[in-house]
């Protein structure tokens, strides 16, 4: 349970900030949390042994196989390592990107609110509770990238996220429940074992497809990609958090948990590949010609996500421990760029690289961080990029089949990286200024801007520095989770004269070659943009969605209570009619047994009271008529001996006497010459709908399902409840909560009428023209 | 509708004591007797629809000392609470539990206990739903 307060803890703490509205200084200690849980997941971690689990369990919802498992081993722990202790230096970072922000306590709410569902995700057990937390991440996310939602822009760019990443989570869901069907278990652990049992499922290809496809969608894989350079429509600090270490992550985590249940098969390896190997191209392309920095990184960001997909597509040991140094790396260095572009926009104003240049002096901090996050990034050694960029080198070099292909693939991806790794990280502050920026009027911003990327950028190059360490702490265990086998974990810097070196080397001058040709890359810019893609096809089917539900609201919804009236009318009527003929239900004619005199005078009455209301002319003739008819109806109750029904009737129709007298004048006359077929149309309906209704009068009483229930409410409403009035008594305690349903109605009802009696003039003006 | 009726508006003041305390006879013999939470809401909203007819929904108003949209939640609210006085201390939801009887003066014997809590949040709901109706019209209406 342990690993689920955690959760809760984080989840808590949002709503601690919510209430609070902490400010300055407070908001930094904020960070504590998240910190001191990632020390206290580290303490656990550092008790497992390489490809040990530890496992909790708490009953939730049994029977749908729901329940709170969660999961601690080599892979969850780091990511849960990274969500935590990335999300405390953030939390530092926000305190002073947003500071004095009047929605402090918003943003820290949905910040914890996400991390909370983000360590949900990387430690759940369960199919069902693993699904839960992810669509969590999904909404946080979709609130945190509209955080500032006074812009249309914005809250459009967060609902196409919400929106591509929340639709292909239905795809994941069904792929789950499927999946949890096969495999005979929702526990993800005990689910490792029955690979093969899935493998040889007629299910598989659906169960993949879906699966894939909810990663893919999150993870930002071409075609689903357009939606993540768009998020970055969020504030910094988000971006820095969620494209970094955690949300974008989600897909390649879940990927790379199913590896050892799904792969085995082409359709897993062959899809992934080629997606991620698409992905890493366009996204590197695409980010060649982006001017401004949070873009940029967007782009690569993309980028890298094709390159750990394509790397769990290949699925060697040595593929996927690759894949392991990779996410690893990526999330130290890339978090720390986003933070220094948020810092350079924070303090010059701008974030367009062909603007910026030659901030070193004046903000030789953040210059630091920058230049070893972009070394990291670039692959430099001896930084933790170079490891995992020899390893994807590695990887490739080993390959049975299509090395030539993949090799080359990273190698254009890894040189257009590189490229853009010295756009976003070096340029700003080593480059000479253009178009007169004065770098002078930028200045270093407090530590809480420049502290967090140097902290994660001098993280990046210890990691580099002690791969030893680095490799028994973190990626041996991972990468023996997520293979399934012990996997020979020693990761170096140098590992003497081979082809990946060389491809490094390659990597290095190709990437420089591109970096100096940025500018004429950048005159591309508008005719790279210019390229339909996805996007346009998702802002059509948009267009269409709402312009179709635009319509048929229009022509469901008349507004006009007449058209209500009818259809429910003939709906029911039909219903009613369809069951009596088609079924030959007709009740049997009882003849005049129990026939008395008052009771047909009464109904007599009645009846005819209802038909003067139906053909008078004038509106206070139609209510006379109206209140003789429920007069009626309560002397009937009364009658047949219901007193309760009776005075309620009485009043009810007093009340509606007075709310008609207080209407009465406001209402429009009554349509004077409704056409013929329209008259037509109304009596049937209502002669058909009347005539059913006594016919299933008729019915119920000449058929019996069942006992009938009125003899025991009698018989036990005194010793059981304590009241001789049965009507009561099954009002307010044997159907309580009915009634209390009913009471929730009425109250919802008395707003309603408010609402609609306090509409704008304008409106008013309208509907009586 | 400026007109003012004299007699309504004086009618109503005398009326409304005899109907607030006839709406709470009528709630509290329910159990035993025709009557209960709705009839006495109904009957209890009566009085004050009556001066809101004579001398318009402020005085009405006035004359309640709420507003109908308090008596809607106090009623909800009560309702809820003899609700989770079930699930905590009884079977669950809503089940009935009962104080022991005992006796008063003039009542007789007395026996409490949630169903008749829960009346009492049907006998607000009710209330503050008509009046809530009724004054809102009346409002459009002058």
């Amino acid at each position: 349970m342990t690993l689920f307060i955690a959760i809760l803890i984080l989840a808590i703490t949002g709503l601690i900030a919510v209430f609070t509205k902490p400010k300055g200084g407070a908001v930094t200690a904020f960070a504590l949390v998240p910190a001191g849980v990632a020390a206290w997941i580290s303490s656990q971690l550092m008790r497992l042994e390489p490809g040990e689990m530890l496992t909790t369990s708490y009953p939730w919802f049994e029977p749908l196989g729901a329940s709170l498992d969660f999961r601690l081993d080599g892979f969850s722990g780091m990511m849960a390592l990274l969500v935590t202790g990335v999300g405390a230096l953030i939390v530092v970072y926000a305190s002073g990107y947003l500071k004095g922000h009047p929605e402090m306590g918003r943003f820290l709410l949905l910040l914890f609110g996400f991390m909370a569902a983000m360590l949900g995700v990387v430690v759940a057990d369960n199919l069902i509770l693993l699904f839960v937390f992810w669509e969590l991440t999904g909404i946080t996310s979709y609130l945190l990238i509209g955080f500032e939602h006074e812009k249309a822009d914005v809250r459009k760019k967060a609902l196409q996220a919400l929106l591509v990443t929340g639709t292909a989570g239905l795809a994941l869901l069904a792929g789950l429940v499927m999946l949890g069907q096969v495999a005979g278990t929702w526990r993800i652990s005990e689910m490792l074992e029955a690979g093969d049992v899935v493998r040889a499922s007629s299910l598989y290809p659906a169960i993949t497809i879906l699966v894939m496809l909810g990663a893919m969608a999150k993870s930002a894989q071409v075609p689903l990609h357009f939606w993540l350079p768009n998020a970055m429509a969020a504030p910094t600090p988000v971006s820095a958090f969620l494209h970094s270490a955690t949300m974008v992550k989600a897909g390649v985590f879940l990927l790379a948990l199913f590896s050892p249940i799904l792969s085995g098969t082409s359709l897993w390896h062959g899809t992934l590949t080629v997606a991620g190997a698409v992905t890493l191209l366009t996204g590197a392309t695409l980010g060649l010609v982006q001017t401004d920095l949070k873009r940029i990184l967007a782009y690569t960001t993309l980028a890298v996500l094709g390159m750990l997909t394509m790397l769990i597509g290949i699925g060697t040991d040595l593929a996927l421990k690759s894949m392991v140094v990779f996410l690893l790396g990526h999330a130290l260095y890339k978090a720390a760029l986003f933070m220094v572009a948020g810092t350079v926009d924070h303090e010059t104003g701008t974030r367009d690289a062909r603007i910026l240049g030659g901030l070193r002096k004046a903000m030789p901090f953040t210059a630091t961080a920058a230049m070893l996050a972009a070394f990291s990034k670039a692959g430099f050694p001896p930084f933790l990029g170079f490891i995992g960029k020899e390893y994807v080198y590695k990887t490739g070099t080993a390959l049975d089949s299509f090395a030539p292909v993949l090799v080359t693939i990273a190698l254009v991806g890894n040189i257009l990286l590189f490229a853009l790794a010295l756009k976003a990280g070096w340029h700003p502050f080593w480059a000479k200024p253009q178009h007169g920026l004065k770098p002078v009027s930028a200045h270093e911003g407090p530590i809480t801007l420049w502290g967090p990327p140097l902290l994660l950028a001098v993280a990046g190059l210890a990691c580099g520095m002690f791969p030893g360490w680095v490799s028994r702490a973190l990626v041996g265990p991972a990468a023996t989770i997520i293979t399934g086998v012990p996997v020979e974990t020693e990761l170096a810097l140098w590992h003497g004269f081979n082809v990946p070196l060389g491809l490094s080397a390659l990597t290095m001058i190709g990437g420089i070659l591109v970096y100096r040709s940025r500018r004429l890359i950048w005159l591309k810019q508008d005719m790279v943009e210019s390229v339909q893609g996805p996007l346009s096809v998702y802002e059509r089917f948009m267009t269409n969605v709402v312009g179709w539900a635009k319509s048929s609201t229009r022509s469901i919804q008349t507004g006009a209570l007449r058209h209500y009236v009818f259809v429910v009318m003939a709906a029911t009527a039909a219903l009613m009619w369809w069951k009596f003929v088609r079924f030959a239900g007709w009740p049997e004619w009882s003849g005049f047994e129990g026939f008395a005199i008052a009771p047909a005078l009464i109904g007599f009455v009645v009846a005819g009271s209802a038909i003067m209301a139906a053909v008078s002319k004038s509106r206070l003739h139609t209510l006379l008529a109206l209140g003789v008819l429920g007069l009626g109806n309560a002397l009937l109750f009364l009658y047949f001996s219901a007193p309760d029904l009776a005075i309620t009737q009485l009043l009810v129709e007093a009340l509606t006497i007075v709310l008609l007298v207080l209407v009465l004048h406001r209402l429009p006359d009554i349509k004077p010459k409704a056409s013929r077929w329209l008259k037509f149309r109304d009596v049937s309906v209502s002669v058909a709908m009347g005539a059913g209704i006594s016919l299933l009068v008729l019915k119920a009483m000449q058929v019996q399902m069942g006992e009938t229930i009125s003899t025991t409410l009698s018989e036990w409403s005194y010793p059981l409840a304590h009241g001789r009035n049965v009507v009561n008594v099954i009002l307010v305690d044997f159907r309580a909560l009915d009634t209390f349903g009913e009471i929730i109605v009425l109250a919802i009802a008395a707003l309603g009428v408010v609402a609609l009696l306090k509409r704008n003039p304008e409106a008013e003006k309208e509907d009586s023209a | 509708m400026t007109t003012h009726s004299f007699l309504l508006s004086r009618m109503a003041r005398v009326i409304l004591p005899w109907m607030v305390a006839l709406s709470l006879i009528v709630f509290y013999r329910g159990h035993h007797l025709p009557g209960g939470g709705f009839i006495g809401g109904l009957l209890g909203a009566m009085g004050f629809v009556l001066i809101a007819l004579g001398d318009g929904a402020n005085a009405a108003r006035r004359a309640l000392h709420f507003e109908p949209v308090t008596l809607l939640t106090v009623g909800l609210s009560l309702a809820l609470l003899a609700g989770l006085v079930g699930l905590l201390f009884g079977p669950s939801f809503l089940s009935g539990m009962w104080l022991p009887a005992f006796s008063l003066p003039l009542l007789g014997e007395v026996h409490l206990g949630t169903p008749l809590l829960f009346d009492a949040g049907v006998f607000l709901t009710v209330m503050g739903f008509s009046l809530k109706v009724v004054f809102a019209l009346k409002e459009v209406d002058s």
